[in-house]
């Protein structure tokens, strides 16, 4: 199989930010918080690089919906050792709405407009945790999915794949074209080296696109009513003169217990 | 998955197909660059650095192997030349790379920094063979180098050193010792700053493995040379010009030096600020106090006006600036004492859960002490500004 793979690749806060509700409770504070690619998502480019480096496959294009700033995350694709970006241009409250529904339709799109044989994704965003971009974008194309893979294998025009499922391991054998979701345990990221940061952002162009009627986000199918913490936790029931006689009754000599205190 | 390093192919400069977007902030077009330098720094210093840091401090292991990876990635001689295996990037992305190389381990950060120098020395002073022979390999790590000026009797007073290169034939007999060499003993490339022309037994011998407060994750050892015969061919530049060519070496070092004081007070101040968010004392967060609340403040306003100073000196030996050594100097002086403040401080928002080892703010108090010290005392610092500003016509 020869051709191009497109990877998905989402900009989201960064996995060791902590999280704070906005006091309107419409959600996460986002503004001046770092951002960084989604893990899974780090995960799937690795794997199409490795795919090229074993001239599997020809061309990997870096997939990103969002404002401005996912260039970035595009950048840090290209970095990595994909050929190609293509930034779909989505800001304001179309942004607020995007959800994977609205992505699949986009890699759908974009999988027929650019020829791509693979379309490999995260399983899923950390901060949403929909795992429903994959599902859907391979419904909308009508190709098969192979998801939570951690295991990837090219056989001809077929993708031998290994998936992590609750009962254990289950691997399967699907046709290309097909889509792909990575699993944490598909592969280890590679740092990007500072000559391939330099020649990728020199020689590389990111493509801007914007979307077009049939790939239309107006619509947030889905109401956001509002986001809270979970609660702060309550201190236990006071059980030490239980847990004193307790001790007491078993040993027949008083212990001294010294209760450490669990929550702050 | 680290990448194998190929045999580097010339850039293809005609090959750019477009135009960096950014505009010209004055400082290079290449900011987008310098994000992703960054962020592979920080992300290198959190994975691979960070969890180690106070294991190689305890037991005081030189991390070969760490150093390696990070050399594969491009750290070996980030300003060295492409054409012999650098990365060739510029003083302000090495600056920037180095404090974020810090805030995983200073100690050996600083010992990165410390071979970065002399593989740019081989590199801008060397000729096309002695280029061709030592810097591939310092690039890649493949061998490590120390930096040897510093004697037993010659530390801030550097003209004044003894060791001593006697010409015969197409060797140099070396004789002295160079005291406090980092990495000493445990690399294979020796840049010796001696003296021609003056008096002159067998070889290269290291004196006992030194036992310091911190920068514990690379040897220190005097280098002893006893009639220590060097090829001609090894000497880098003429005779003569040695002394010029290890200040100039000194300038990059002390930009370098300060980043990674830099680095150790940004990674004291989360310290810090994530503790005062935590530890409860009279009922309410330390966060809540306003003598905390303001002293935290005061920290981060000084490590942000350390960071820009250092930058612009960074920017001011890259353009070769006639103010690049004084600035240099004072960027050293300021950022390592406040950056060693910082730290101080952080360890004292602490309580007494910063004295333990098993908190890593002792480690960056420790390890970035000695930044007020080495690449010149602070004192000379002081020199040199007061040289530069008195000498002014």
């Amino acid at each position: 199989m020869s051709g191009r793979v497109l990877v998905g690749v989402k900009r989201v806060i960064d996995y060791a930010v902590k999280i704070r509700v906005k006091p309107d409770n419409t959600g996460v504070v986002t503004d001046g918080v770092k951002h960084s690619m989604n893990p899974f998502c780090e995960i799937a480019v690795e794997e199409a690089v490795k795919l090229k480096e074993k001239k599997l496959i020809k061309e990997v294009v870096a997939v990103s919906c969002g404002p401005q700033q996912s260039q970035e995350t595009i950048r840090t694709a290209l970095a990595m050792g994909a050929d190609r970006g293509i930034h779909v241009d989505v800001s304001g409250k179309d942004y607020e709405n995007l959800g994977p529904l609205q992505v699949s339709k986009i890699l759908a799109a974009l999988a027929k407009q650019e020829d791509a044989q693979l379309i490999l994704l995260g399983k899923q965003a950390i901060d949403d945790d929909c795992n429903q971009t994959g599902q859907m974008t391979a419904a909308l194309l009508d190709w098969p999915q192979g998801t939570f893979a951690s295991e990837v294998s090219l056989e001809g025009d077929k993708i031998n794949l290994v998936r992590e499922i609750d009962g254990g391991l289950e691997h399967i054998k699907i046709n290309t074209p097909a889509v792909i979701t990575a699993d944490l345990r598909l592969n280890t990221p590679r740092y990007a080296t500072l000559p391939n940061i330099m020649d990728s952002l020199m020689n590389n162009e990111t493509e801007l696109h914007k979307p077009n009627h049939r790939t239309s986000l107006c619509v947030g199918l889905i109401p956001l009513f509002e986001t809270v913490a979970p609660e702060d936790m309550q201190g236990g029931t006071d059980r030490s003169g239980a847990m004193l006689r307790h001790t007491v009754l078993q040993s027949g000599k008083p212990k001294r217990i010294i209760l450490s205190c669990l929550c702050i | 998955t680290i990448i194998q390093r190929k045999q580097k192919k010339p850039r293809k400069t005609g090959r750019r197909t477009k135009p960096p977007e950014e505009p010209d902030s004055g400082r290079g077009f290449h900011l987008p660059q310098l994000k992703e330098f960054q962020k592979v720094a920080f992300d290198f210093a959190a994975n691979e650095m960070a969890p180690h840091m106070a294991e190689w401090d305890q037991k005081e292991i030189f991390p070969v192997e760490t150093m390696r990876k990070a050399a594969q990635l491009g750290f070996g001689g980030i300003y060295v030349q492409p054409d012999v295996g650098g990365s060739g990037l510029s003083r302000l992305d090495t600056s920037i790379i180095f404090e974020a190389l810090s805030t995983g381990c200073v100690s050996t950060t600083a010992y990165i920094s410390i071979h970065n120098m002399c593989a740019w020395m081989i590199d801008s002073y060397g000729n096309k063979e002695q280029r061709e022979k030592f810097c591939p390999d310092l690039c890649s790590m493949e061998k490590f180098a120390s930096y040897c000026l510093t004697e037993p009797g010659s530390g801030s007073d550097a003209a004044s050193l003894l060791t001593s290169a006697q010409r015969k034939g197409d060797h140099y007999i070396l004789n002295g010792s160079k005291a406090f060499i980092s990495g000493g003993g445990d690399t294979d490339v020796y840049v010796v700053m001696c003296r021609t022309g003056g008096k002159g037994p067998k070889g290269i011998s290291f004196g006992k493995k030194e036992k310091k407060v911190g920068w514990n994750s690379q040897p220190t050892r005097a280098v002893i040379f006893e009639d220590c015969a060097v090829p001609v061919a090894n000497r880098l530049g003429e005779e003569g010009q040695g002394f010029n060519i290890a200040m100039k070496g000194l300038n990059g070092g002390r930009i370098n030096i300060a980043s990674c004081s830099l680095g150790a007070a940004h990674a004291s101040v989360q310290l810090a600020r994530d503790h005062l968010l935590v530890r409860k004392q009279f009922g309410e967060t330390l966060s809540n106090n306003q003598f905390l609340q303001f002293k935290l403040a005061e920290m981060a306003t000084k490590l942000v006006a350390s960071r820009l100073l250092i930058r612009e000196a960074a920017q001011a030996l890259q353009e070769d600036r006639p103010d690049a050594v004084a600035i240099c100097s004072m960027a050293k002086l300021f950022a390592t004492d406040e950056c060693f403040n910082i730290c101080n401080q952080a360890l004292q928002m602490h309580g007494g859960y910063g004295y333990l080892k098993d908190y890593a703010v002792q480690q960056f108090v420790r390890d970035i002490r000695v930044h007020q010290i080495l690449e010149g005392t602070n004192e000379v610092m002081r020199m040199i500004i007061s040289r530069n500003l008195l000498s002014e016509s």
